[in-house]
C-alpha cells in the first residue's frame, strides 16, 4: 500500500510512521509537506505526532489551516482512510473531521507511560485485526490529551460506535485509576460517522517491533492494511 | 550612543583581573574597546576558557582507536561504533541560570547541548540528564521556605527539560537525581545529548576557505542571555538571582528543530564549510573560535546581523546569548542553497561576512570597526592558573570517623522501608513520566534499569546527499546503552576515591546492560576553585576519574566544567558526573534489572563485604546519612582491576545467554538492589510486575569471625557487586563458570513469592513487595503534592 506520512514544522513522531509502515511493515511510505497542496494519489494518509507549529496558540489549532489538510480534507470527503495519531489526534478534531476536543491532562504534567487500550469494536478499518478481548499494551507522550466532547456527542459517538479505544487496566477495566489524563468516559481514540476518519492519543507506531518492548500497536496498522487490500480486490473484482 | 570609558572598575566588573587586562592589551597592543572589553570577558570566563581547570584536564585519557573527533578538539567528541556508524556525545551544565530560573535555565540547557551535537553532523537521538537539589523532604534542622523553595526548583527544572526534548522530539531516557542540603539554593543541571552519524559525514567548526561567505541562521538576536558565560563563572549570591535574571536566555524548541532539520537537509548537500553553534558566548565565541581552527580570520557586519529589539549595541549583538542560532560557513557560489533550505523551513537567515586570511576577527558595525583582534590569541591563549591545592580541614574528621558510637540497625525492614522512601533512591517516575523517552523509536530499556539502551537503526542517521551505492549492504542496527553516574558524598569524603567510584559505577550499570564501554563525557560540578581545598577536590577527583577511565579504556571526548556552585552556606559537594557510553553487540545481550521469572536463582557477583575496608562499606552510606544523620567515614574503597575484572565476567555470562536479569549494588547496599530487583519493572501505567525473593546470606559470612553486623551486610555500600538472577537449571553451571573466570560468585537465594525475606546470621528481614513499592514508587511523587 501507499502511505503519505504529513510533515508539518515540529512534527516529531513521522519519521517513526514511515518507519513502521516501511521497514517494519513493507508498505511504502512517504512524507508529504505541510505547504503540498496535493497528496498525489495516496491510499491512506497518516498525520503523525509532535508539536505542529511549536502548538502555539493551540494544539492543532494552526495546522488545521495548511495547504496540505484542505487536501486532507477533501480526501476524508471521498472516503479515503486518515489516522491521527497524538497531535494528528488533536489536528483533526480542530480541523472538525472528528468530534470533540483534546484538552491539557487533568494532572496538568506531560505523561509518557505504557497503557492498555481496549478496543470496543472491530467494525472498523483501524480495529478488524485485533483479536476479540485483546488488551493492546501502548505508550502514550502527551500534555493535552483529555478527550472531551458534551453529552449529545457522546451519545452519538456511543450510538454509533464510534468509540474505538478506552483505556482499561490489566483487568480490562476503563477505571479511574487507567486513566491517564482525564478522558472523558476513558476515551483513547475514536473515528468519525463514516469510519474512514480515526485518531488516537496513544502512539501505535512505537509499539511495532519486539526490540522497542511491544508489538501491539502494529494491530491497528495491519487493520489499516487489511481494509485497504480488501477495498483494491473489490475495486478489481 | 557612546560606550563607557574603560577604567579599572569597569574591566573589574568584567571580572578581568588587573593582569589579565594587561595581557589582553598586549594582545591589542593598545587600550580596548567597549565591545572588545565585553568579547574578553566571556571567552576567558572559566565557562569558555577552562582557565583554572585546564592543567587538570590534560591528564584525562582521550586517546583509543575508536575516536574519530577528540576532546577539544569541536564542539563534541565522536566514537566509531563500527560499521561506518558514529556517535557524537557531550555533557554541559546549566547551573546558575537554573538556580535563578529553573524552568528557562533546565530548558536552554537542553538546547545548548542538542545544538553541540547536531553541529557536528550528528542526528541528536536521545538526552539524559544528571540533576541535584536541595532535599525535598523535611530533614532534621530543615526549614519549611528551604523545603518550598527546592522544589520549586526541583519541579521547574523537570518542566523545563520536559518542554524542550518533548516538544523537540528527542526521547530524554535516563538520569539521575539526588537531594542533598549542599545544593540549596545552587541546583545541578547537567544535560547530556547523543547522536548518530556515518563517518563521512563529520562536519568540523571551522571557517576554512578564505572568501567563503559566512551566514547567520536562525532566530534574531535580542538581549536576552547577555554575558551568560561570565554570569556562570561567579559565585551565586542573593542579589544575583535577581540582578542576573536578564543573563538567563529563553528556549524555544519548536525553533530549534526546525534549526536542526534545516541544519541535517543543509549539510546534506555538500554546501558546508563549516558549522558552529552560537552558545556561551554566542556570536562572539562561535566567530572566533571557527577562524581560530582554521587558521584563518573572519569578518562580519553588525548591521547585517538579524535584530529583535530595537538600538542594540555592537556590544550587545556580540555577547547575545539568544537560543537556537548558528553561523554557517558556505562554500563559496552554493549560497542558493542555503536560501532555499532555509526558506523552506521558514527560518531567517542572513549573509553576514566571509572568511578571511587575516587571522583576525574583524567586526564592523555598518562598515565602522567596534573590534579587531587575532582570532586565536582570543581563544586560545586565555590565561590558565595553576590554583594552589590543599586538603580540606574536615578531611582529618572523615578518617577518623569509626562505627564503634553507631549502634546496629535495631529494625531493618523499618530501616529498609525509610531508604527506599528517601526521594535520593526512590523511583524517579516522577520526574521521566514527565519527559517523552520514547520518541524517536529507539528507546529499548526505558527508564528504571540500571542504563538506557537505545536501538540506531538505519532511518536513525542523518540524510545523506549521496545515492546509495546500488547493493550495498543496509546499516546495520546497532544498540547503544548510557548511564550517567556521580556519588557526590563519596567524592565530599574522598575525591579521589569517589572519583573512581563514579567511573566504576557508570561502567557497572553499562556491564549490566550488556554493553562494553566506549567513551566518557564528564561534568565537573565545583564550587569556588580559589578556595585551596575546593581546587584540592577538583585535583583529586578528576585523578581518580583519569584512572577509572584508563581502566575501562573509555577515554574522555570532552565534557564541561562548573565552578563557582556554592551559595551563601557554602559550596556544593564536590560533583563530579560522568556520563558513559557503550555498545551491545547483539539485541540478545541487552539485560535488564528487575527479576523474571518465579524459581529462578540469584547469584552474588563479587565480595559481600569488603573486610579490608574498617567501615565495612558504610562510609558515605545511605544508611548513615538517612537512618543514622551522619555524612562521614571513608567511603567504600573502588579497586579498579577487581571491577573490571567483574565487568568482564559478567560480559562472558551474558554472552553465554545464561543471565536474566542484572542490576549492581550500590546507594542502599544489597537491600536495596535486592529490593529494587523485586519492585522496579513497571508493565504498564499502575501496573507494576511485583515479585518477591528468599535470600539467606549466611553462606557469604560462615566461617568469618566476627560476623559482620546486620547494617553493614544489608546496606552496607561495598563496591564491585552485582546481582543476577539465572534459570535454576543453569545455576550451577553459572557458579562454576563464574570461578573460572575469577569471579567472586555465591546463590543467595530465589525468585518467588510475594515477600522480600532475607536470612543472615545476624537478624532476619521480611517484607511484602506491594508494601516495599508503594513507598519507593510514589516516594518524590507525595514530597511534590
Amino acid at each position: 500500500m501507499n502511505f503519505a506520512v504529513l510533515q508539518f514544522p515540529g512534527s516529531n513522531c513521522d519519521q517513526d510512521v514511515v518507519h513502521v509502515l516501511r521497514n517494519v511493515l513493507g508498505h511504502s511510505a512517504r512524507l508529504l509537506w505541510h505547504k503540498d497542496k496535493s497528496l498525489s494519489g495516496p491510499d491512506a494518509v497518516v498525520i503523525p505526532g509532535g508539536f505542529s507549529y511549536g502548538d502555539y496558540l493551540r494544539t492543532g489549532a494552526i495546522a488545521r489551516f495548511s495547504p496540505v489538510m484542505q487536501a486532507v480534507q477533501e480526501f476524508a470527503a471521498n472516503g479515503g482512510l486518515v489516522l491521527g495519531v497524538c497531535n494528528g489526534f488533536q489536528i483533526l478534531c480542530e480541523a472538525g473531521l472528528l468530534p470533540g476536543a483534546l484538552i491539557r491532562n487533568r494532572s496538568l504534567q506531560f505523561r509518557c507511560e505504557h497503557v492498555f487500550l481496549k478496543t470496543l469494536t472491530t467494525d472498523s478499518p483501524f480495529t478488524s485485526q485485533v483479536p476479540a478481548g485483546k488488551l493492546m499494551r501502548v505508550p502514550i507522550a502527551h500534555g493535552e490529551g483529555c478527550y472531551f466532547a458534551d453529552a449529545a456527542t457522546l451519545a452519538r459517538l456511543k450510538a454509533g460506535s464510534q468509540v474505538l479505544w478506552q483505556y482499561v487496566d490489566a483487568q480490562g477495566e476503563p477505571t479511574e485509576i487507567a486513566n491517564p489524563n482525564g478522558s472523558v468516559e476513558n476515551i483513547a481514540g475514536i473515528c468519525n460517522e463514516a469510519r474512514n476518519v480515526a485518531g488516537l492519543m496513544p502512539h501505535p507506531e512505537r509499539a511495532s517491533e519486539s526490540i522497542l518492548g511491544c508489538a501491539d500497536g502494529r494491530l491497528l496498522f495491519e487493520s489499516m492494511i487489511q481494509a485497504l487490500q480488501s477495498k483494491k480486490q473489490k475495486a478489481a473484482a | 550612543m557612546t560606550d563607557p570609558a574603560i577604567t579599572p572598575e569597569l574591566v573589574r566588573k568584567h571580572n578581568l583581573t588587573p593582569e589579565e587586562y594587561g595581557k589582553l592589551k598586549a594582545i591589542l597592543q593598545r587600550e580596548p574597546s567597549y565591545t572588545e572589553l565585553g568579547i574578553f570577558s566571556v571567552m576567558w570566563s572559566e565557562h569558555c576558557s577552562y582557565k583554572n581547570s585546564r592543567p587538570l584536564l590534560k591528564t584525562f585519557p582521550t586517546k583509543s582507536s575508536r575516536i574519530l573527533v577528540g576532546a577539544g578538539e569541536e564542539n563534541a567528541g565522536i566514537i566509531d561504533v563500527g560499521d561506518g556508524l558514529a556517535i557524537a556525545f557531550k555533557i554541559e551544565s546549566h547551573n546558575h541560570p537554573s538556580a535563578v530560573e529553573p524552568f528557562q535555565g533546565a530548558a536552554t540547557g537542553v538546547g545548548g547541548i542538542i545544538r553541540d551535537i547536531f553541529t557536528m553532523g550528528a542526528r541528536p537521538i536521545c538526552a539524559i540528564n544528571s540533576l541535584r537539589f536541595g532535599p525535598i523532604t523535611p530533614e532534621p534542622g530543615s526549614d519549611h521556605a528551604d523545603l518550598a523553595n527546592n522544589r520549586r526548583l526541583f519541579s521547574g527544572v523537570v518542566a523545563g527539560i520536559a518542554h524542550y526534548g518533548n516538544c523537540f522530539g528527542i526521547p530524554t531516557v535516563a538520569g539521575e537525581v539526588y537531594f542533598d542540603k549542599s545544593y540549596e539554593g545552587n541546583p545541578l543541571v547537567n544535560a547530556f545529548c547523543l547522536g548518530v552519524l556515518r563517518h563521512e559525514q563529520i562536519i568540523r567548526g571551522r571557517a576554512s576557505g578564505v572568501g567563503n561567505p559566512v551566514f547567520y541562521v536562525g532566530p534574531a538576536t535580542g538581549r536576552d542571555g547577555l554575558a551568560g558565560a561570565a554570569f556562570a563563572s561567579q559565585d551565586l549570591t542573593e542579589e544575583s538571582a535577581e540582578q542576573q535574571r536578564g543573563a538567563v536566555q529563553v528556549g524555544d524548541p519548536f525553533m530549534e528543530k526546525l534549526v536542526c532539520e534545516a541544519c541535517l537537509e543543509l549539510l546534506a548537500t555538500g554546501a558546508v564549510a563549516g558549522i558552529q553553534d552560537m552558545g556561551a558566548a554566542g556570536l562572539t565565541c562561535s566567530t572566533c573560535e571557527t577562524a581560530a581552527r582554521a587558521g584563518t580570520g573572519i569578518e562580519i557586519d553588525l548591521a547585517k546581523v538579524p535584530q529583535r529589539a530595537p538600538n542594540m549595541t555592537p556590544y550587545e549583538i556580540m555577547l547575545s546569548e539568544s537560543q537556537e542560532r548558528m553561523l554557517i560557513i558556505v562554500k563559496k557560489g552554493r549560497e542558493a542553497e542555503v536560501k532555499r533550505i532555509f526558506d523552506k523551513w521558514d527560518l531567517p537567515w542572513a549573509e553576514i561576512g566571509t572568511v578571511t586570511d587575516t587571522g583576525r576577527m574583524l567586526v564592523r558595525n555598518n562598515g565602522e570597526v567596534v573590534a579587531d583582534i587575532p582570532a586565536s590569541q582570543l581563544a586560545d591563549e586565555a590565561p590558565v592558573y595553576q590554583r594552589e591545592a590543599r586538603e580540606p580541614a574536615y578531611i582529618s574528621g572523615v578518617r577518623a570517623f569509626r562505627l564503634d558510637g553507631v549502634a546496629d540497625t535495631k529494625d531493618p525492614v523499618e530501616d529498609l522501608k525509610a531508604l527506599l522512601a528517601w526521594p535520593t533512591i526512590a523511583s524517579k517516575n516522577w520526574v521521566y513520566r514527565q519527559y517523552d523517552h520514547m520518541v524517536r523509536d529507539g528507546t529499548s530499556v526505558c527508564p528504571g534499569s540500571d542504563a538506557a539502551v537505545l536501538r540506531i537503526k538505519a532511518d536513525s542517521l542523518p540524510e545523506s546527499g549521496a545515492e546509495p551505492t546500488p547493493g550495498s549492504v543496509p546499516t546495520a542496527e546497532k544498540y547503544i546503552a548510557l548511564s550517567v553516574d556521580c556519588n557526590a558524598a563519596y567524592v565530599y569524603l574522598d575525591p579521589y576515591e569517589g572519583g573512581k567510584i563514579a567511573v566504576a559505577e557508570a561502567a557497572r550499570n553499562l556491564a549490566c546492560a550488556g554493553a562494553v564501554p566506549v567513551g566518557t563525557t564528564d561534568n565537573l560540578n565545583f564550587g569556588n576553585p580559589h578556595n585551596p581545598e575546593i581546587f584540592w577536590q577538583l585535583r583529586e577527583s578528576v585523578r581518580g576519574i583519569a584512572e577509572g577511565c584508563r581502566v575501562f579504556d573509555a577515554p574522555v571526548t570532552g565534557g564541561n566544567v562548573s565552578l563557582y556552585n556554592q551559595n551563601p552556606a557554602g559550596p556544593i559537594d564536590p560533583t563530579p558526573t560522568v556520563a558513559m557510553a557503550g555498545t551491545i553487540e547483539k539485541p540478545e545481550h541487552i539485560t535488564t534489572q528487575y527479576f523474571k521469572d518465579e524459581g529462578d536463582a540469584i547469584i552474588l557477583l563479587g565480595d559481600a563485604i569488603d573486610t579490608g575496608d574498617q567501615l565495612l562499606g558504610l562510609g558515605g552510606s545511605a544508611y548513615l546519612q538517612r537512618i543514622r544523620g551522619l555524612k562521614s567515614g571513608t567511603p567504600p574503597r573502588c579497586d579498579l582491576t577487581r571491577e573490571k575484572e567483574l565487568h568482564l565476567g559478567l560480559r562472558s555470562l551474558i554472552f553465554s545467554g545464561a543471565v536474566k536479569s542484572a542490576h549492581d549494588c550500590s546507594e542502599g547496599g544489597l537491600a536495596v538492589a535486592l529490593a529494587e530487583s523485586c519492585i522496579s519493572q513497571q508493565v504498564a501505567r499502575e501496573t507494576p510486575r511485583l515479585i518477591g525473593a528468599k535470600v539467606d546470606l549466611t553462606p557469604l559470612t560462615t566461617g568469618s569471625a566476627p560476623q559482620p553486623r546486620l547494617d553493614a551486610l544489608l546496606f552496607g555500600e561495598t563496591q564491585g557487586r552485582i546481582l543476577i538472577t539465572v534459570s535454576n537449571l543453569n545455576a550451577t553451571k553459572v557458579l562454576a563458570q563464574a570461578k573460572i573466570l575469577g569471579v567472586p560468585a555465591c546463590r543467595i537465594g530465589t525468585v518467588g513469592g510475594t515477600a522480600l525475606e532475607i536470612h543472615t546470621n545476624a537478624g532476619d528481614l521480611k517484607s511484602n513487595v506491594a508494601d516495599l513499592h508503594e513507598l519507593w514508587w510514589n516516594a518524590i511523587a507525595r514530597a511534590m503534592k
